[in-house]
């Protein structure tokens, strides 16, 4: 195929795909759902697929990963999965309540799940024909296909994914853990749609773990849209462990009112392309915001962190860290902006970015942007990137400790700033050992599960 | 922190302070007269005939007008840049001059044939172009609009071996120097405006630095725009040879007009082996009003090659003036062991904008490169710091640290930084910081509970922020440097 014309060739599959199947996308769901479909249509034959000629895709040639043949994944796939048979992650210690989604459907969870009063966790599906004033006040409210093609791509195709409602003053009892399969015999072109709501003061926390059972490549568009209400609180935790042929972008919508306080954690253990746009609006004052993200990649792989920290309303603060570790032909991108709204006096922003390069051919491009528009505020960001001090290394090796495993433990230290973050210490230990193994070289996956990633 | 040294500054500023002030409140810029003088120009528009014509006026060689037509030729299929963040109103290209000289006489032989409205115009800029009047060791290039007026100490620095003179004079004289590094650096394909340039410039300073020569004196240019609606498409190249050094200056003045002047110029620096050069400029076009009325667009490309090993080229600028600025001066370090620095103060003020920065490319081995800017952004302007810092595969053990900080005054300006760092190799340590504040009440607070008023305190704050970058600036220009920060930013204190 010629490459300066696959992405008009991918836009032009991609609507002839919805075309053909349009009738069935809208049978499948709700007239919510749907009545989006026209608009994200204009916007996405408008916009397309972003090429490296996009500035925010500068890097991530996401076209080159999205040619081929793909089949749409239409309807929930028949067979039942036991939730008790294929994941036992519920080790004593993780108290969450586990939620599955398989290609992008709802599958809920065969147990009861442990809710406080007036909590919905169900279906997005379903939820924009049960509780529809929730639904509309806010679905496809912050995420704007205009701005970006793979966007109106998503709310094209949208179909299924969680909801979650969390009403006012509640808190869950325990994180929610929220597992993304991917299971298929073919190519498969999936798209999920999350929504999450918290009410006023409402708590949660919220870890999302993403797995491939099968060695198909596949392309996953993910939207979630995360709203929080005054003085609310989420933990947003994401583990991806994912195989070599994947490709997923990953969009996060996240607006905020006065108050409230979102933390984010992304871990990229695995994956063929893995892209994690971030849109942060601190809509009213006194928002905190923290974004972390860690990236373990190897062999071709590419990973791509963008985030836009949309400081709209004064006294605000963010906070970005992002680290990475490529190794082999591996390449990485950073691409952040701060963005400071005139009136957002007394704003705080920082943003950080720690790379270390382990081979000659891996590559890491950093694009740590700051647009500001407001005097009295204080912003800053870093980038570095460099290889394992190797005064660290000798210190070691004059101690006794091997060269392997001095570099491990170097390794395991740059990762720790980030991992130390994570708030629930059960999920901390596991993910200190995920990425103890996965810089081992060792297949990354837990003690206690029988799924079997494939990486 | 000091105080003696301190007071000392604020007594020193205080006297010319004075005088600035009022100077300022009235919205003057020092260098807005213009000089009426016999001007020799074409008409407006730009078309082949057009550089025929230009090249035929500076008696040419051949393939000086084949560059220049295949330059032409390529800007009609180009578009201009739009991603700079700058607001920038539609130039109509057919609607500008693109060349107009003061009337010289043939042959210029001694300073007593110059035109004495020439020189008294120079004068008035404080740049004399008698030698004897000179104090310090300088020799000056001065253009005026389109042409060189006059080059000093020529036969100084013949003694030595330099070639310092006005580029139509070595297109002329040296053709197999300028034939070989014309377009090296800027090929005539690089940007827009670049390419424009190539296909219309019209002079501008020729520098050759032979094998182990240390220059004596600073080399210096002055560019001046004088006729109205003319553009100024000047060519500066300088080439330092194995084991030389120079230290390179440049300033430019333009009159105060309600229409905005174009001003597009390229500086091509090559140097060889263990050679290096050190090029200063403070930009000093007439900015505008203070309600954005007028001023140069300024839209430069500045670029340097280290072709040698160990070689070094320096790029400090001081940018005050321009309504709009778009300037990246870059190093290409492809010697092995090669040096790059950038060290910028901008500011923009008023209705001002810039786009400024650097680029670092990292090629040969061991290359090393600094990046020290200094934005301070008043008023309505907006101030944006580029760069790239890219490292190749095959460039081991390269380092590059950049520092970027803005300042910002008032709540109506914006200072924005928007760096890239690619990076290919795994030897190669890159550092990256940047901060924007304001300045810091506290700050203000101690100077006056010393005595010191504001507006004094804040002249105080920022030569400290930007000392950093105006130490680098040779003695002259620092001074100068120095009182131009304060002119700029007058008035812009709350």
């Amino acid at each position: 195929m010629n490459l300066l014309t696959s992405d008009t060739v991918i836009k032009q599959q991609i609507i002839d795909q919805f075309e053909k199947h349009a009738d069935e996308l809208n049978k499948g769901s709700g007239s919510q759902i749907n009545r989006f479909r026209k608009q994200a249509l204009n916007d996405f034959n408008r916009l397309g697929i972003p090429t490296t000629k996009n500035e925010n895709y500068r890097y991530t040639p996401v076209d080159r990963f999205l040619h081929g043949n793909y089949d749409l994944e239409l309807l929930a796939n028949p067979f039942r999965i036991n939730l008790e048979d294929v994941f036992k992650c519920n080790i004593p210690e993780l108290d969450t309540d586990v939620l599955l989604i398989l290609n992008g459907f709802y599958y809920g969870s065969e147990r009861q799940l442990n809710l406080p009063d007036g909590v919905i966790i169900c279906s997005l599906n379903e939820a924009s024909q049960r509780y529809p004033d929730i639904f509309n006040a806010h679905y496809s409210k912050y995420a704007d296909t205009a701005t970006d093609g793979l966007v109106a791509m998503n709310t094209l195709f949208a179909r299924d994914g969680i909801f979650v409602y969390l009403p006012e003053d509640t808190e869950l009892n325990r994180p929610l853990q929220i597992i993304n399969l991917t299971y298929s015999f073919n190519n498969l072109r999936i798209t999920r749609r999350n929504l999450v709501v918290a009410g006023k003061n409402a708590k949660a926390g919220i870890v999302i773990c993403d797995h491939s059972l099968c060695e198909q490549s596949y392309h996953i568009n993910s939207l979630s849209e995360i709203c929080l209400g005054d003085h609310a609180h989420i933990d947003y935790a994401r583990i991806q462990n994912e195989n070599n042929l994947s490709a997923q972008i990953n969009n996060v919508f996240v607006n905020q009112q006065a108050n409230s306080h979102f933390n984010s954690h992304i871990i990229t253990l695995h994956a063929g392309l893995s892209r994690n746009n971030f849109y942060v609006k601190l809509r009213d004052p006194y928002c905190e915001c923290n974004l972390y993200g860690l990236f373990l990649c190897d062999g071709n792989q590419h990973v791509a962190n963008y985030t836009l920290m949309n400081h709209d309303s004064p006294n605000c603060l963010s906070n970005q860290l992002f680290k990475g570790i490529l190794d082999d032909e591996a390449t990485g991108t950073f691409n952040g902006k701060i963005f400071v709204r005139q009136d957002a006096q007394k704003t705080r922003a920082y943003q950080r970015n720690n790379n270390i390069l382990l081979s000659s051919s891996a590559k890491m491009n950093s694009k740590p942007h700051l647009e500001i528009y407001a005097d009295d505020v204080k912003c800053s960001h870093g980038a570095t990137t460099g290889q394992l001090d190797n005064e660290a290394l000798f210190y070691m090796r004059t101690r006794g400790i091997g060269v392997n495993e001095a570099r491990h433990l170097l390794m395991y230290a740059f990762a720790n700033e980030i991992v130390s973050e994570i708030s629930v210490d059960v999920l901390r230990e596991r993910i200190i050992e995920l990425i103890d193994k996965r810089l081992r070289g060792e297949l990354s996956r837990c003690n206690n599960c029988d799924i079997h990633c494939i990486p | 922190m000091q105080m003696p040294s301190q007071s000392k500054i604020v007594q020193g500023m205080d006297a010319s302070q004075d005088k600035l002030l009022t100077q300022v409140t009235r919205g003057d810029y020092e260098f807005g007269f213009y000089t009426d003088i016999e001007t020799d120009s074409f008409a407006k528009g730009l078309d082949e005939n057009v550089i025929r014509q230009i090249s035929i006026k500076k008696n040419e060689p051949e393939f000086m007008l084949e560059f220049r037509l295949k330059a032409y030729r390529h800007w009609l299929t180009m578009k201009m840049p739009q991603w700079a963040h700058l607001t920038i109103p539609e130039i109509d290209y057919q609607n500008i001059i693109y060349y107009a000289a003061p009337q010289l006489k043939p042959g210029l032989n001694s300073l007593d044939e110059v035109d004495p409205e020439l020189l008294r115009t120079f004068e008035k800029l404080g740049i004399p172009l008698e030698e004897q009047k000179v104090l310090s060791g300088v020799a000056v290039d001065a253009v005026m609009d389109s042409i060189s007026i006059k080059t000093t100490f020529k036969e100084t620095l013949a003694e030595l071996g330099v070639i310092f003179c006005s580029m139509s004079e070595a297109i002329r004289e040296y053709p197999d120097l300028v034939k070989k590094y014309i377009g090296s650096v800027v090929p005539y394909t690089d940007n827009f405006f670049a390419t424009l340039n190539s296909a219309v410039f019209s002079d501008g300073s020729f520098c050759y630095i032979p094998k182990g020569v240390r220059c004596p004196m600073e080399l210096s240019t002055y560019f001046r725009i004088n006729t109205a609606n003319t553009g100024q498409f000047e060519r500066t190249l300088i080439i330092a040879d194995d084991d030389s050094y120079v230290s390179y200056l440049e300033g430019c003045t333009a009159p105060i007009r309600d229409e905005n002047q174009l001003h597009a110029a390229v500086v091509e620096i090559i140097t060889l082996d263990n050679a290096e050069v050190k090029y200063s400029t403070v930009q000093n076009w007439y900015p505008g009003d203070k309600n954005g009325k007028g001023g140069i667009y300024n839209f430069v490309t500045k670029r340097g090659l280290c072709k040698g090993d160990h070689s070094k080229i320096s790029w400090t600028q001081v940018e005050t003036g321009s309504a709009i600025t778009w300037k990246y001066p870059s190093c290409i370090l492809r010697g092995d062991h090669t040096t790059g620095e950038f060290y910028s103060v901008a500011i923009t003020n008023n209705y001002q904008q810039a786009d400024t920065g650097t680029k670092m490319i990292h090629i040969g081995k061991n290359s090393h490169s600094t990046i020290i800017s200094k934005g301070i952004a008043a008023g309505h302007g907006q101030n944006s710091f580029r760069s790239l810092v890219k490292v190749v595969k095959k460039a081991d053990k390269t380092r590059n640290f950049t520092q970027c900080d803005s300042l910002l005054m008032g709540d109506q300006c914006g200072a924005h930084t928007f760096p890239y760092i690619e990076v290919e190799n795994d030897s190669a340590v890159l550092e990256h910081e940047a901060t924007t504040s304001k300045i810091g009440e506290d700050q203000i607070f101690y100077c006056n509970q010393r005595g010191i008023d504001t507006e004094n305190a804040i002249g105080l704050i920022i030569n400290g922020y930007a000392r950093e970058v105006l130490n680098k600036l040779p003695m002259e220009f620092a001074m100068e440097a120095q009182k131009l920060l304060q002119i700029s930013l007058e008035g812009s204190v709350g």
